[in-house]
């Protein structure tokens, strides 16, 4: 590799004057054709993502009479509702993400270790409940949960309660329809990135006398995490633009910022009081994942330097 | 039964005559979007069918989710509806945003239709109820009767659902609760009003946004009483569950129907709404559907049987017995109202 290099060097001392001009015309060139290939793309993100989000933000600006105003923002600061609503929609996010690392870490864990054959089979079963609407696996979990559904008139058959067990139309009935919506987006890409973990590193590990325990927390953990984080940033920003699931399961008490949207496009006649909760949405989960992408680089940052 | 079949027929035979005849022209095309589901399934056969045939026009049919779809048709400046149906107060809201043409009086004849629901610019169709529902397997035949009844926790206990999507009927049904007789509902005494909602709040167990989810709490048995629209309840009864309902103390909510703004078939759209408000064809809809007509005038058609007249909710008998939602109440009052609401319901 150094040899490599310094080859290079030393040829750039001798030639590198005379080709400097051709090179960098080359270097243009292929940016420009780079560019020419990126077009079709670039064109489409401003047309479908800048354009319309510059939109809404500007349409957020407006009140009902269509006067330049800061009305739709002061609005979450004079209704409670709103900042109710906005502490619910994090309790849900933050109770959901904790729930599916809590689940899928284990998880991706054994799917990992398996035999190539057995995992396969296995991951089918992760990816599964993926093809079947949300909307079916929502209502089958309300016949689950219900006062009269399978869970229970099982306890109750049992002996094993009394009274029906408050499970959904509640914030318990939204968080378990949530996690199951979204342990596949955590388990995924953490079973992508334990797969590539080099099992030579455990090895060595053991070898330089780490228990099994300790192999795990100080080699496998840390080079697990960027998998783990990228799962958890998608699980918790998914969570905070959550629909169905909290509007049939909540029971109506369980407002999630969505939901706000959709009232707010029908109770106001300005588009601006639901583009406002859209902007103050995407503001808070840019910030979000700024917030991640920071202690994620901190992280990276961290296990490549204790190597 | 033998009058439905002959209409049925005739309706084919027409739609095929037409279709014979060559296609129609852009101008003879109007489109009217409804909710969908089987009530817009009996406006089908009621209205739009037999309008087609009258006036030699084809009616195309489309869904809408209600006001918000008109508005982004109209201030988007493309308007696929020449009709479209809405919730009254929506009408009026609607109608002080000017997102509808004005009706023709001399085209439509708007005798027998109560003078709170005919406007410049809307006009009323149908009405819904809503009713006290509770299951009779578990209070037997002494549920509770009143909306007092249903604030009365101690003497019936159970799990109890309101709507939370329309707080116009929650806050009509509450201020009912508090003893204001039906006649002095309106102008609702929005702060008393709620008031009455945070003394329930605690017991409620499911505040409904769906005619299907409200169905499907009584249905399975999630709760034991419900605030639910009459046709929902009617279906319920229909497949057997057992429930028990009134008009006793209901709430009457119009359905509206109105022409777009832009609207480019404005003259045969305005034809057809005259038929589907006239007597005639207004009696044919409670013969499909539990929705009673808007047009009183039905009911001297002797179209509808006289047992089917004691199900209807805006049969002259049972008219009195419920409070008429006031449109143009909430056109002023349900920002602030919901936005209250809301608040109070939330966990």
């Amino acid at each position: 590799m150094s040899a490599v290099s310094a080859g290079h060097e030393h040829a750039g001392r001798i030639d590198g004057t005379l080709n400097a001009a051709a090179l960098r015309a080359d270097t243009r060139r292929q940016a420009l054709g780079f560019l020419a290939l990126l077009s079709p793309g670039l064109f489409l993100v401003f047309a479908v993502i800048i354009v319309p989000v510059g939109w809404l933000f500007w349409l957020s600006l407006f009140d009902e009479t269509g006067t330049l105003s800061a009305a739709n923002y002061a609005r979450f600061f004079e209704q409670a509702s709103y900042i109710k609503t906005f502490m619910t929609t994090f309790k849900v996010a933050f109770v959901v993400t904790t729930a599916c690392v809590l689940l899928g870490y284990p998880l991706a864990y054994l799917l990992s270790q398996l035999p190539r054959r057995a995992a396969s089979i296995c991951l089918v079963f992760v990816i599964l409940p993926f093809w079947t609407s949300v909307l079916v696996r929502t209502y089958a979990w309300l016949v689950i949960l219900q006062r009269k559904g399978l869970v229970n008139s099982w306890l109750i058959d049992h002996g094993l309660i009394s009274q029906p067990l408050q499970l959904a139309n509640n914030f318990t009935g939204v968080v378990i329809g949530m996690i199951h919506i979204m342990l596949p987006f955590l388990v995924l890409p953490l079973y992508a990135s334990m797969k590539s973990i080099d099992i030579d590193c455990l090895r060595a590990g053991m070898n330089l006398g780490a228990s099994p325990a300790a192999t795990f927390r100080q080699v496998f953990l840390p080079l697990s995490l960027p998998g783990l984080a990228s799962g958890v940033v998608i699980v918790f920003v998914l969570c905070l633009g959550f629909f169905v699931t909290p509007a049939l399961m909540g029971g109506g008490k369980v407002i999630m910022w969505a939901m706000r949207m959709e009232q707010a496009a029908s109770l106001y006649s300005n588009w601006g009081a639901g583009a406002a909760l859209g902007v103050v949405l995407l503001a808070v989960t840019l910030s979000l994942l700024g917030l991640f992408r920071w202690l994620l680089g901190a992280r990276a940052a961290g296990v490549w330097s204790s190597r | 039964m033998k009058r439905k079949g002959n209409v049925r027929r005739a309706a084919v035979v027409g739609m095929v005559a037409f279709s014979i005849a060559g296609p129609a022209t852009a101008a003879d095309t109007i489109t009217v979007a409804s909710w969908g589901g089987t009530y817009q399934e009996a406006q089908t056969k009621a209205f739009f069918k037999p309008t087609a045939e009258a006036l030699g026009i084809t009616i195309k049919e489309d869904t809408t989710n209600g006001l918000d779809d008109v508005r982004l048709q109209v201030t988007g400046n493309a308007v696929k509806w020449d009709i479209t149906e809405l919730g009254a107060d929506e009408c009026a809201r609607g109608s002080k945003e000017g997102l509808f043409e004005k009706l023709d009086y001399s085209v439509i004849d708007k005798s027998g239709i109560n003078p709170k629901l005919v406007h410049d610019d809307w006009v009323g169709i149908s009405y819904t109820s809503v009713v006290l529902v509770y299951r009779t397997d578990v209070f037997g035949d002494k549920g509770p009767k009143t909306w007092a009844d249903f604030w009365d926790v101690e003497k019936f206990p159970g799990r109890r659902a309101l709507s939370g999507s329309q707080p116009t009927e929650t806050l009509s049904v509450a201020a009912l609760a508090k003893g204001i007789p039906i006649d002095k509902v309106y102008p609702v005494d929005i702060e008393g009003a709620l008031q009455s909602v945070d003394k329930i709040r605690n017991h409620v167990d499911a505040w409904w946004t769906s005619g299907a989810q409200a169905m499907q709490l009584v249905k399975d048995g999630e709760v034991d009483m419900a605030s639910i629209w009459n046709g929902r309840a009617g279906t319920l009864r229909k497949e057997g569950a057992p429930i028990s309902f009134s008009f006793d103390q209901g709430v009457l909510t119009a359905d509206c129907m109105v022409i777009p703004k832009g609207s480019k078939n404005k003259d045969i759209a305005m034809k057809a709404l005259a038929k589907f408000v006239s007597p005639d064809l207004q009696a044919s809809l409670p013969l499909y559907v539990d929705n009673g007509p808007a047009n009183e005038k039905a009911f001297e058609t002797g179209k509808i049987p006289q047992e089917r007249i004691k199900d209807i909710n805006s049969s002259p008998e049972n008219i009195g017995k419920q409070v008429l939602q006031d449109p143009q109440f909430w056109r002023d009052n349900l920002v602030e109202a919901t936005e209250k609401f809301n608040n109070l319901i939330q966990q």
